[in-house]
């Protein structure tokens, strides 16, 4: 992975000592809050219902073990003992005093990580594949123009102050794990007919209170142009984008409004402006950032499938974790292994401190010393010798990291909610908490097979409700917490946003309207049909019945 | 107290701002408004002293572009420093039309934000501060490395890693 060098180094350094002059300017009196509010979102801290939250970026995902106990650190010495691993690839402390930030960031800056514009009307963090460099599915590896990115946004003078947050993602795989059509920017690679690696680029996709899958602004661009036309985007957002209302400021409210073409238009004439710039990246420069990005040292090795059958026939659970939570990998004798965030009777991504160190631990004696967080708030280790995967399989299962669960039901995405977060209507964690114990029996869960439940606590849809095969949407009904159903929705590459079941439900009734809505596609699938395909196939009729009008149990609604 | 810096140092203001309807002075340094400068373009042209204009958020240099070679300030107004249209709006000016006069920024224009100004072609700065100059010092120094190319020209972390290998 991406190492510092002394330049990376430095602005890191340099930021950590400008952002503890601002927090002592605020404690001070010198700042007013309404003037420190940008200032320190713009380093991932906000002030929540109860605490400061402190978000920290991984960036693209990719987390070294040495990191991960740093997070460890921080959760113990400034935290109560956990962190939550968010949808954005990063991790937030949610019990964070003001006046310790400064040290935790030179905490962080000391191995290598930020809290830069994890928050803040800027560039995020740039996210993508959690299987970059490993999958098999893969055209080429997406992490060296993750990190070109990431150093063209840092502190970006010209970009600071845009209308609202802006997200780029990345996506080296036609099988896009990283949600690219609901991002500001999505880049999708393709080849050319010279077999050459290339990104098509999105525009305008995101969620929140108006979603909107992205258009595609442009079929094709040369990486090496991918930093100028990143900027003729951003230049014609930050000028032309809404800044009267905060909730039509995001860049997809400009290019509806303006119509694609439009948009397109000034972008392509901004482009041939600049595309002949410094910001066109030498050859030198980007060999200097792949070299970090080379495969580590693989073994040279074969599958083993006769090894694992025999291990799957003497350890009852290691077969259908095998099947659930892995997945096939690029190198011979290799295997991705997705560790599942989602125990019962905790808030989806959440992890405590001694987690975080075993997990690291883990990572250092089977995985290269490596680990990814996913969009779907899990963690991955993506270079497992499938000698190991027994060994490796026993020690996550004592963690209550090895559920066999992964896109199953029970791997909901689930924003922090009412409970911590200060802009949410409704609480998410206990919905998602229901939902896990209604649907406790892993054969169960695999005779379902995928079925993506995204648990948002209010419009902001953290929890990316829209694109949830089912999606949940927490609302404030004069007073009392509702929750509102979409079906059909997907951030892949065939995206899609859901659509609304009906009224509201009480948060007791939503467990029986899942169970409703996958009782009738048992009923309606073909065989293999995934749920969101038998809907697609069927419609929401059938399952509004399910729920609102059932013909034998007892109405829900 | 409001202050202007220009050049890294405390200067007085030259220019006389002029209201819309304020009578012409038959001399010296003024600063207009877009309205003013598109009403009385003929009569402005013509003046010997400098003139400067002053943009407000919503108003892209490129209204002025053509007349940019008789301008000697282009003010740029933040309404409020969460606006940020004023730094495209510099690079506009410096990069795209190759304006080589005073940018000056105007409005509400914090120590924070001077750093992100200096980088994209401002090179005065009108701030409300009990110590201005200190704080223009302070932020000018926050940083020494630099990824983006701007409209300053200061070598990116790119060109000096590579500076220096090669």
């Amino acid at each position: 992975m991406y190492r510092y060098d002394e330049f990376d180094q430095k602005l890191v350094d340099q930021r950590v000592e400008q952002f503890d002059r601002q927090v002592s300017r605020r404690l001070k009196g010198e700042l007013t809050e309404d003037q420190f509010k940008p200032l320190r979102l713009m380093n991932g801290l906000y002030l929540q219902l109860h605490a400061y939250m402190l978000r920290v970026n991984v960036p693209y995902g990719t987390l070294a073990a040495k990191q991960m106990r740093q997070f460890a650190h921080i959760a113990r010495t400034y935290d109560r003992g956990y962190g939550h691993f968010t949808t954005r690839q990063n991790i937030q402390y949610n019990w964070i005093k003001l006046e310790d930030t400064p040290q935790i960031l030179r905490d962080l800056a000391a191995v290598e990580v930020t809290a830069i514009q994890s928050s803040g009307n800027c560039v995020r963090n740039i996210t993508s594949d959690q299987y970059a460099g490993c999958a098999r599915d893969e055209i080429a590896d997406p992490r060296m123009y993750c990190e070109l990115l990431r150093q063209y946004s840092v502190l970006h003078p010209e970009f600071s102050y845009l209308p609202r947050k802006f997200k780029i993602a990345v996506t080296g795989s036609p099988n896009d794990r990283a949600a690219v059509a609901v991002h500001d920017i999505g880049l999708r690679m393709h080849l050319n007919d010279q077999g050459e690696p290339g990104f098509e680029v999105l525009v305008g996709g995101g969620l929140g209170r108006l979603p909107y899958i992205g258009h595609t602004i442009r079929e094709w661009i040369e990486p090496e142009h991918i930093l100028s036309y990143v900027e003729a985007i951003l230049r014609v957002y930050n000028m032309h984008g809404r800044r009267d209302n905060i909730h039509k400021a995001r860049i997809k409210i400009i290019v509806n409004q303006m119509g694609i073409d439009k948009y397109r238009e000034l972008v392509e004439a901004e482009w041939e402006r600049i595309k002949d710039s410094a910001l066109n990246v030498p050859d030198e420069e980007i060999a200097r950032i792949e070299s970090y990005f080379a495969p580590p040292a693989y073994q040279t090795l074969t599958d083993e499938a006769v090894l694992l059958e025999t291990q799957k026939a003497e350890h009852p659970g290691f077969g259908s974790w095998l099947k659930r939570n892995t997945v096939e990998h690029k190198v011979p004798g290799y295997r991705i292994v997705n560790l599942t965030l989602k125990a019962v009777g905790l808030p989806p991504g959440d992890m405590d401190a001694d987690t975080m160190d075993a997990v690291a631990d883990l990572a250092d004696r089977y995985s290269f010393g490596e680990i990814r967080v996913s969009h779907r708030q899990n963690l991955t280790f993506v270079d497992v010798r499938q000698r190991d995967l027994l060994a490796l399989w026993q020690a996550l299962d004592a963690l209550k990291l090895a559920r066999p669960v992964l896109d199953s039901i029970s791997d909901m995405i689930c924003c922090p909610g009412l409970d911590y977060c200060a802009l949410a209507n409704a609480r998410s964690i206990p919905v998602a908490d229901d939902i896990n114990r209604r649907f406790v029996d892993v054969d169960e869960l695999a005779d379902i097979g995928e079925l993506k439940i995204n648990i948002s606590g209010c419009m902001n849809a953290c929890g990316h409700h829209h694109v949830g095969h089912i999606g949940i949407l927490g609302v404030d009904k004069r007073g009392e917490e509702y929750f509102q159903l979409t079906l059909g929705g997907s951030s892949d590459q065939n995206a899609s946003l859901g659509d609304r079941l009906g009224p509201g439900l009480p948060q007791e009734n939503v467990p029986d309207a899942i169970a409703a809505i996958v009782e009738r596609y048992r009923s309606l699938r073909n065989e293999g049909e995934r749920f969101l395909d038998t809907y697609r196939r069927v419609g929401i009729e059938p399952f509004k019945e399910a729920v609102y009008e059932p013909k034998e149990s007892k109405a829900v609604a | 107290m409001k202050a202007l810096i220009k050049g890294g140092e405390l200067v007085s203001d030259s220019y006389q701002p002029l209201g819309d309807d304020d009578a012409l002075p038959d001399a010296g340094a003024i600063l207009v408004s877009l309205t003013r400068w598109q009403s009385d373009r003929a009569d402005l042209l013509e003046r010997k002293d400098p003139v400067g204009v002053r943009l407000k958020s919503d108003e892209s240099p490129e209204l002025i572009s053509e007349d940019l070679g008789s301008l000697s300030l282009v003010a740029l107004e933040f309404p409020q420093f969460r606006d940020g249209r004023a730094y495209s709006y510099a690079r506009w000016l410096r990069e795209r039309f190759g304006f080589k006069g005073e940018i000056r920024a105007v409005g509400d224009v914090l120590m924070e934000q001077l750093h992100f100004m200096l980088r994209t072609g401002f090179d005065a700065f009108e701030i409300e501060s009990d110590d201005p100059l200190g704080q223009y010092q302070t932020a000018n120094a926050d940083f020494s490395v630099w990824y983006q190319p701007a409209a300053d020209g200061r070598p990116t972390a790119t060109q000096l890693r590579h500076r220096r290998s090669g």
